[in-house]
Formats: structure tokens, sequence, C-alpha cells
């Protein structure tokens, strides 16, 4: 069995962690755009996690990872020289990286850690990237010298104005596009509501928007339908079809209903964890 | 013969069984399995037919020489009898539980004229278990390597008896499995209470000892190519099953706590969600549930909800209880553990509330009619005959594809329609060296049939290893028209 050690980690910002993890077979394969499912150790979930960045010639993967509840909390806790049990992929289909001329980035929280490795494949065939990335205030802000090095504009954003530009990422995309710069594509990834209002920007401007969309998910191959969202009518699985997906034919309102569906375990899952780690477990 | 007369015992030795008000707290097994003696005792009432007329050899997908091991059996020499059974099986604690014998081995028993079938299954159980218990394995002599690679994708049923057949002919043997656990629908479909996981685990440690390499998290088609395998390897075999599940194509189906039988069933099986939250993987517990569908799939998922908690489940299909798929066995399990059925009806709605969770579903009433495709009586739709079942969860089980993403980057292999592998009489794909059995052939079958297909594969296989032929145009074999 493959173990999948962690060769290194970093905080980022408070609750996200990046962490370097040999995984030579998935390294070899990955492209822009594709995820990973973890599972942690026997007792532990299956988890989808986009892939920030890899090598091949020295089979890591790089996965950045926000604590949001039990599974991604006790990754955190993980340490360089601890090991994975399983991580399977790359998963999904790579996102279609092609020659736009202007390409806008719109990425919210820790959905710029999906961004990037797109953002960095679409400067490299020769776009202009302007990557517009929002975090909920300063001390949450990542990756920030990460995208400048792959873009031509970097726009940081802050909902409390502590740093950057005050006010959502929609906001900056809106005063973009109003001020007349008219991309061949914007790309998206982040909170549901944050790629909605996206979608609809755009939809009025008529710019190509493509959505990683981010549904719950258990095997990521195609063998379950829990991933299942609704583009244009149809009903499609993120994990084979996706996960980027036209952004203006999404049911963005259907994909938060069904990411709350187990908002109840969820947290009996954490409490039950916390107490478990303030015991000294 | 000379063990006519009066000495057939006509009547089969009961097998004994776990009560339903008990066995639906729990997903621990229903069926107890026999004694030792018990087994002896109905292993004698084998009348021994000749190994080539044997019936029950012949129902047998995988030819066990039956009335070999029986004998060895009422001798009480379980050893000599698991050796007979793993001679061509190499699951028979899986086999034993999970095939239908009453369609296969046991159908045509000659016993059967005078009295009942022998029980062949719970005594093909009933070696596999005690040799477990009692720490026995077979003697087995690989041969020398021959030097070949052969890859198998898909660790299911298929996957597995091919592997093991062809260990034993002394290739060198790996198995790609893209989940974190081998064996298929062994380990995410079929419930542990009716095969326990344990059981999987350990028939899957006999293929490691014999030189079976297993890598499991490896999605063929993403984390390797098929083209990548063809350059390593010497032959190739798909054995990856029908795992794309098919929804409803109506409304509301994408409501909240409506599952595929597949979602449902690994969150309990392969995560064993069940044990939530010692185990991290959540499952609903709802109240009412409806499972759509009448195979062995929908009678696992019914079954799966009652131990979970469920105060009402039904089962709704489409027509009547005559024409279900599932084992008759299962069925009267779950009437036994209180499953409610529904015949004559189909779903035309899901009905959400404000949070998007499903709160009914809409049935229109059915009546049979002509024969389909299939032979079988299409059902109809009664106008006007709508009406609600209120439910808090619902469970689709009608029927599962092959996943036709798995096999996008090699154009040359033919699928057919339904998206199965085109494949001659001996089991050879559109593509040189390339060799696919079990769901992955078929669309959705059985256990057994699978096992069947990955036992006769590893014959062609080896066939085309010694004289690399391969023929100019294959001639695509229907295997559903079989039997």
């Amino acid at each position: 069995m493959p173990k999948y050690v962690i060769t290194a980690k970093r905080k980022l910002a408070p609750r996200v962690n990046w962490f370097r993890i040999q995984a030579p077979l998935i390294a070899r394969r990955a492209q822009p755009g594709q995820f990973v499912i973890v599972r942690l150790h026997e007792k532990g979930e299956r988890i989808p996690l986009t892939l920030f960045d890899w090598n091949a010639n020295e089979g890591f993967i790089e996965l950045v990872v926000q604590e949001v509840g039990k599974t991604t909390m006790e990754m955190g806790r993980y340490n360089v020289g601890d090991h994975v049990l399983n991580i399977t992929g790359p998963l999904g289909n790579p996102t279609h990286i092609d020659m736009y001329g202007v390409v806008v980035i719109v990425c919210g929280g820790v959905g710029s850690a999906v961004c990037y490795p797109v953002a960095k494949a679409l400067r490299e065939r020769g776009n202009k990237v302007i990557s517009i990335i929002g975090f909920r205030t300063r001390e949450l802000v990542i990756l920030e010298e990460e995208f400048r090095r792959i873009s031509d504009e970097v726009i940081v954003t802050t909902d409390d104005g502590s740093y950057g530009v005050k006010g959502f990422t929609t906001d900056a995309l809106r005063s973009l596009l109003e001020s007349g710069v008219k991309p061949g594509l914007v790309y998206t990834a982040g909170p549901v509501i944050m790629m909605k209002k996206v979608a609809e920007i755009t939809r009025r401007h008529g710019v190509l928007t493509y959505a990683s969309l981010n549904p719950i998910m258990v095997d990521g191959t195609g063998m379950c339908g829990a991933c299942r969202v609704t583009v244009e009518g149809r009903t499609v699985f993120a994990c084979v079809d996706g996960p980027d997906f036209d952004a203006h034919k999404v049911d963005f309102d259907e994909l938060a209903k069904r990411l709350a569906q187990y908002t109840e375990e969820e947290r009996i899952a954490l409490e039950k964890y916390l107490n478990t780690v303030s015991r000294g477990g | 013969m000379s063990t006519g007369g009066s000495r057939v015992k006509k009547k089969r030795v009961p097998v004994p069984r776990r009560e339903p008000a008990e066995r639906i707290r729990d997903f621990n097994e229903v069926v107890l399995g026999y004694t030792l003696e018990q087994a002896m005792e109905e292993a004698s009432r084998c009348l021994q037919c000749p190994l080539n007329f044997a019936p029950c050899v012949k129902g047998c997908p995988v030819h066990v020489n039956i009335p070999g091991f029986l004998r060895k059996l009422r001798e009480g020499d379980v050893k000599g009898a698991l050796e007979i059974i793993m001679e061509t099986n190499p699951l028979p604690g899986i086999t034993g539980r999970v095939c239908p014998q009453e369609e296969q081995c046991e159908r045509n028993c000659i016993m059967g004229r005078i009295g009942d079938r022998i029980n062949i299954g719970k005594l093909e159980r009933f070696v596999a278990d005690y040799a477990r218990k009692h720490g026995i394995r077979p003697e087995v002599k690989i041969p020398p390597s021959t030097g070949k690679k052969i890859a198998i994708v898909g660790s299911g049923p298929a996957g597995l008896t091919a592997a093991a057949e062809l260990r034993k002919m002394g290739h060198e043997v790996r198995v790609f499995e893209a989940l974190h656990e081998p064996g298929g629908v062994l380990v995410y479909g079929i419930p542990e209470f009716r095969l326990p996981k344990e059981i999987v685990r350990y028939e899957l440690e006999y293929l490691s000892k014999i030189g079976v390499e297993i890598l499991t998290d490896v999605v063929v088609g993403k984390t390797l190519s098929l083209r990548d395998l063809l350059t390593e390897y010497d032959a190739v075999f798909l054995g990856t099953g029908a795992g794309t599940p098919n929804f409803l194509n109506i409304p509301g189906v994408n409501c909240l706590n409506i599952y595929s039988a597949n979602e449902f069933l690994t969150r309990v099986n392969l995560m064993k969600a069940y044990l939530f939250p010692e185990y991290d993987t959540p499952i609903k517990k709802p109240n009412r549930v409806a499972v759509i569908g009448g195979g062995n799939t929908a009678m696992d998922a019914a079954r799966s909800a009652l131990r979970l908690g469920s105060r009402e489940v039904y089962v709704l299909y489409r027509r009547t209880k005559e024409l279900m798929t599932a084992r008759q066995e299962e069925v009267e399990n779950a009437e036994e553990e209180g499953v409610k059925f529904m015949f004559l009806v189909s779903p035309v709605e899901f009905v959400c509330d404000d949070k998007g969770r499903v709160k009914a579903v809409r049935l229109i009433k059915m009546r049979l009619g002509e024969p389909g495709r299939d032979g079988r009586p299409r059902p109809i739709p009664i106008p006007g005959s709508e009406f609600e079942l209120e439910v808090d969860a619902v469970i689709i089980a009608i029927g599962q594809t092959p996943n036709r993403i798995l096999f996008k980057d090699i154009p040359e292999l033919k699928l057919t329609e339904k998206g199965t592998i085109v494949v001659d009489e001996k089991y050879r794909t559109t593509v040189k060296g390339v060799f696919a059995g079990g769901d992955a052939i078929r669309g959705e079958s059985t256990v057994v049939k699978a096992m069947g297909d990955g036992w006769k594969a590893a014959r062609s296989i080896d066939e085309y290893l010694k004289t690399g032929e391969w023929p100019p145009e294959i001639k695509p074999h229907d295997f559903e028209a079989e039997n």
C-alpha cells in the first residue's frame, strides 16, 4: 500500500493549512482543475480536496485545507512525517485551458487555492490574467504572493476593508467589467453564494464563465451521484462531468441546499471530536 | 446407485437463523449456518452423481466439484472439502452466501425429484467458515513463474476470480482498485448482515498469500491510463462492473435525502455510516423511507434502512411480486423483517419542503401490458390514478450501468449502446490483449456470473499468452442470451 507521507506543512492563515504530500502516481498525471479524494484513517470519511500544486519529478502533490469541520480539523493536526491513509486521484476533468485573451479569476477564501493552478496554466498559455481574491478580513488573506507571481494584475479584497480593497470580490468584478475590461473568460471558485453572484454579473456582460463546483462527494468516481448538480436542467455528476461547469447554466440554489444536507451530523461529529481532543485524545 | 433406497434422507437439514425482531436491531448476519454435525448430515444426503454427469456441477459457473467436496465433508474432512472447492473457486465464504443457488447448482439437483435438493450453498459456506475459524488453509502449489504479467482492472468478483486463476497458472498478477478497499460490490454493495466484511477481507488475504498483488486508490483512466497498462503488461482484464446508478428523470429527483442505492449502501457498508459518529461518514436516519425498485439492491437498501432505525420502509415496484428480480429468500427475509411492499406503482414526482428535503413521493398506479423486449410484461400507467405517499427519504434502486468515463482515453475499445464492453465468446475486446468480463460486459448481473466470466476469461488469457493469437475481427457474443 502506498504511504502518503506529509513532507512539508505550513500555516497560511488561522485554520488554513498547506500540505506537501508524497503521491507520485497522482503527481504524474495531475492537471489544473482536478481534485483528489482523501481519507485520513480507518474510521475516516472520504473528502474531496482540489490539487493546489504538484511536481511529477519529485512525486509530490500540494493541498490547501481549511478547517471547517471534523475531518479538516483533524487533518490540521497532522504534521510532517505523518501519513494520510488514502489519496485517490487525480479526479474530475481538467479545466479547459485555451487562449481567451483576458481572463479574470474570481475566488473567495480557500477557493483561491482552487483557482491558483488554473490561473497559472492560463497565464502560461499566454492569457492576460487578472486575479481577484477575496477574504473576510486581513488575517485570512492567503496566497497573495503566489497570485502576484502568476498574474498580470491582482486585486485583493476584504469584506471589512482591513486590507486591499474594501468589499466583496463581486464588487471588484463588477467595477472591472463596468470600466470596460472585456475578458474572454471568467473563472470562479469559492462559496456558492459568491459563484452565483459572479454568474449573475457576467451574464449581464455576456462573458463566458466557468465555476468549479464543490458539492458533497463520497467516491468521486461517478458511482453514487451524491455530487449531482443540475446544469441546464440536466442532472450531472460533478465528480466525473465536472467539477468545472458553465456558471450561467448551474442551479446554484439547489447546490447550496444540497451542501447543507448534513449540517446537523457535521456538528455532532465536530463536537465529539473537540471533546476527545480537549480530553487530551 | 449404492446410496439409494431406504437410506435416502428426503428432508433438508434446516439452517439456523436469527429471529426478525432481534436481527433488525443490528447489522450482524441473519443466517447462522450449519454446525459440523449438521453439515455432515446434510452432505450425506448427496447421491454422489458421477462428476461428468452431475447436474449441480454443470449449473455452477465456476464448475466446483460439488459431489467431490460433499464426499469429503460427510467424512468430516473439512480441509479436503475446502481444497476441492478452492481448486476452482477462490471465494467460497462469499459465494456460499450470495449466490442464487436455487438458479445455479441446486437447480437441477437429482435429489429434487424425490425430496429436497441438497443445500449446496450452505454447505460451501460451512466449509469456508469452519476452515476460517480453525485456521485451515488449502495447500496451493503455484507453478514456476511464466514471466508473463497481467493487469486486472477492478477488484470485484470477476477480477478477483480471474486473478486467482491466472496466478495459479504461474502468471504475475496485479489488481488495480479505485476505492480504498478491494472487493467491489462485495464491500460497498452487499450489506454486512448478508456478507460480513470480515469474511471478504479473509478471503482476499488468500489471494495475497498466493501472490496476487492488489493496489487500491488507483482509478484506471485517471491515476493510470489503460494505455499505460498495455505497455507494461502482457494482457489486461477489465472487471470494472456496472457502477453508475440510474436516476429517475422526474421532477424533484435532486431533493435532499434522495439517494441512489449505490450512495446509500456505500455510506452504510463501505464507510460504516451506521456506526456514525464513531466512524466519520454520516447518513440520514429517516423515519419513513421509500425504496424504488424490485431487485436485490432494493432489498439490501430496504433492509439496511430498517436497521438504521426507520419506522416504516416501503418497497415500491412497478410490476407484480412474481416479476421481482430479487432472490426469493431475500424478499422473504425483508417481509419477515417488516418491509412493506407496494406493487404496480411508479413514481412521477418527488415533492420537497421549503428546505429542499423530500416530503412525499407522487405515485401512479400501473397495469401489466404486453411483454417488452426482455420478455417481461411491460408496466403501463393508469391515467388519473396518481396518489402521494409521505416519506422523508427515498432510495432509488432501479439499476446501474457501466461507467463510461473509465475508457474515455481508449476510443478503439468498442462499447454497446448500453455502455457494456463488446467481447467475443472468449472475452476478447476490440483491443488486442484486453479482455473483459462480469457486469462490465453484461450490465448489472450476479456475483457468481461475474466469477464465472473471470474464471473462463483466465483460460482465454492463458491461451492468448501462449499463442499470441488475436482474431482480426471480434464477433460480439451476447452473454445475456445465455442460460
